[in-house]
Formats: C-alpha cells, sequence, structure tokens
C-alpha cells in the first residue's frame, strides 16, 4: 500500500472532524457570544484535533504503534485549552456588570475540552471507516458521529427540572420580597419605586428533590441572572450595588425566588430564557441515587 | 486596586438625636427628607448599599 492511498482518507477524516467542530461552535453563542479571534484559536484547535484522531488509523496501518503516544500530547494541549478558555472568561468577569460566575465558566472551559476529544473520536471513525470499508461507510459513520456529538453536547435545561412562575415583587416595610422570599433590605423610597418600576420576580419551584438541590447551587443560580441579563438587559451600572440582581432560596420547601432589574421588561421572553437555562454538570446532584437516600425512602 | 472593605457598616444616618458615634460615623439630620437626601448621596460616594433598619434608622453597608 503506498502513502498516497492515505491522503484522501485523511482529507476527509480532518475535513469532518473540523465541520463538527464549526457546528459545535455553534451552538454555544450565547457561552461565547462574539469574540471573533476567540472563534478562530477554537476553529484551529479543532482542526488540529482533528488531524490527531485522523492520523492514528494510518500509523496503526504502517504498524508505527510508538506513534499513538502523542496521543498524550494530544490531551495535555487540550488541557490547556480549557485552562486558556477558565482565565479569559474570568478576567472579562470581572468587568461584566452581572457576572456569570465560576461555576458557569468552569462549566464552558470544560465543554470546550470535550469537544475537542469529540473531534478526535470524529477523524478517527471517520478515517478508519474510510481505510478498512470505503467512502460511503466513512460519510455514513461521520454523519452517525454527527448525531453522537449532539445528543452528548446538549445537556439539560431548567425547564426539566423546575416550574418557572412570574411573580411582581413588593416591599414589606423596607424588605424587598418575591412572593414570600426575602431578598434584600432596600431602605431608600426613591430606589423601591426604581426596584418595583423596573423589578421582575420569578420562583422556581423543583419538581423532585434532586431538582432541589440542583438549584439550590449558587453557581446555578448566578448562571440564571446571568442568562437573563444578557437576553433582556440589566438596569444597572458601576456604583449602584443596591440595584443588584439576586437569587434567593425558601428554607422551608427549596424553591428558588428570582428577582432581576431587566432593561426591557417582557415576561414572556424572560419566562423563555430563565427555561433555557443550561443546568451546570457542576451544579447537578443526584442523592436519590445514593444507597443511603435510597434507604431513607423506604 | 485599592483597599476595600467588605460587609461592614460604612455610615449611619438618623434623624434619632440619642444615637451617638461609636465607631461609626453618624449623620445627625434635622428631617426625614434630609434623610433621604444624605442617604442616597451618601450611598453612591461609598459604593454602598442603603438599608433601612427602623424608619428613622439608616445604614450604608459594603457588600
Amino acid at each position: 500500500m503506498s502513502d498516497n492511498h492515505f491522503i484522501y482518507p485523511i482529507l476527509l477524516g480532518v475535513a469532518v472532524g473540523t465541520a463538527i467542530r464549526i457546528y459545535m461552535l455553534k451552538t454555544d453563542y450565547r457561552q461565547y457570544p462574539s469574540y471573533l479571534h476567540g472563534k478562530v484559536i477554537h476553529l484551529a484547535l479543532g482542526f488540529i484535533a482533528a488531524g490527531l484522531g485522523t492520523i492514528i488509523v494510518p500509523a496503526i496501518i504502517k504498524e508505527e504503534y510508538t506513534a499513538i503516544t502523542f496521543l498524550t500530547l494530544a490531551a495535555s494541549q487540550f488541557r490547556d485549552v480549557r485552562n486558556m478558555e477558565r482565565t479569559t472568561l474570568q478576567q472579562v468577569d470581572m468587568y461584566e456588570l452581572v457576572g456569570r460566575g465560576n461555576t458557569y465558566i468552569e462549566g464552558i472551559a470544560v465543554a470546550f475540552e470535550g469537544r475537542n476529544y469529540l473531534v478526535i473520536l470524529t477523524s478517527f471513525v471517520t478515517t478508519a471507516a474510510y481505510l478498512y470499508l470505503n467512502i460511503w461507510a466513512a460519510l455514513i459513520a461521520a454523519i452517525i458521529c454527527f448525531f453522537i456529538c449532539r445528543k452528548l453536547m446538549s445537556g439539560n435545561r431548567l425547564k426539566d427540572i423546575v416550574e418557572i412562575n412570574y411573580i411582581e415583587p413588593h416591599f414589606e416595610g423596607a424588605g424587598l420580597y418575591v412572593d414570600n422570599i426575602y431578598i434584600m433590605n432596600i431602605g431608600l423610597p426613591e430606589r423601591q419605586k426604581e426596584v418595583l418600576k423596573y423589578g421582575m420576580g420569578f420562583i422556581l419551584k423543583p419538581k423532585n428533590f434532586n431538582a432541589k438541590i440542583t438549584i439550590s447551587n449558587l453557581g446555578q443560580r448566578q448562571a440564571i441572572l446571568y442568562d437573563v441579563s444578557v437576553a433582556l438587559g440589566v438596569y444597572r451600572d458601576s456604583g449602584t450595588p443596591a440595584l443588584v440582581p439576586l437569587a434567593k432560596r425558601d428554607l422551608e420547601d427549596g424553591r428558588i425566588g428570582i428577582f432581576v432589574l431587566p432593561q426591557t421588561k417582557e415576561i414572556e421572553k424572560a419566562l423563555k430564557v430563565i427555561a433555557n437555562v443550561p443546568i451546570l454538570e457542576n451544579a447537578i446532584r443526584v442523592p436519590s441515587r445514593t444507597l443511603s437516600q435510597g434507604k431513607q425512602e423506604q | 486596586m485599592g483597599i476595600s472593605i467588605d460587609k461592614s457598616i460604612l455610615a449611619i444616618i438618623t434623624t434619632n438625636q440619642k444615637i451617638v458615634p461609636a465607631g461609626t460615623n453618624v449623620f445627625h439630620c434635622e428631617s426625614q427628607q434630609e434623610m433621604f437626601e444624605i442617604t442616597k448621596n451618601l450611598e453612591a460616594i461609598l459604593d454602598g448599599i442603603a438599608h433601612a433598619l427602623k424608619d428613622d434608622l439608616f445604614i450604608i453597608v459594603k457588600h
């Protein structure tokens, strides 16, 4: 088998891998909005990942088994991607009016690293299918990989675990409340008026015990505030710490009261945004799966 | 970046003349209107949040 046999399979593997990376870059526009140069970095790294995944197959065929060790290099390379994402987003977060929070950032960083491994897998499978079978098998493999990647990369949304209701915030004395959940103390009558004019309240009612624990996570709550603030704008500036969106918990039943100050008060849109907030991997808790909890339920 | 103070009462604004300064600056006001004005300004200047503890007692807290 001459070297030329490998050219087309390699090209196809790299092309499919890069295409998958482009597709996955598109799906996360809300987390990583408009940084053109950031996109270029990820496309370049996706291309490299596709190359690495593709090269494995010819290496095996040529019996260059030691060549596989370069995958360890790839692993450390893509761990750096995670660090890079984390640092960038943390730096940027300091200057946001409503920050993402570290849990959200960590989730995004992990997703970026994971996506590169999916690209490696896709390229590997595609090239292998081409070399051992034929181009049609390769294309079918690519399509199957595409669906697998889509499945793996779409996590759960908030609407899966909570019921969301709009409730007008109100004051009892100086205390701001959403339903019966205490949010904060705002003393000045002028500020109170502003808060009532612009403020929106939401109650998230967890559907089960696991959901209760998951949405109590501070990082998850910050993610909700961030997503709403991005989608609807925020009535806030530096030097007005009183106008801060907050999410507080009802200790009795685990409901979360969300208080936000959007620039535009569109209830329907806000409900939709909250419903589509991703459930952060680091916030997910499933205590009902542990043994002790099972015993308790019995 | 300078030194910043977290979670501390930066100022007390009150119309109650019985309250005396004890470690924190107290601003005595003649009327409730004056108290609101001073609180509003101090909130902006100190970058803190104005909380009402009673009708005649406001504090500015840095969170």
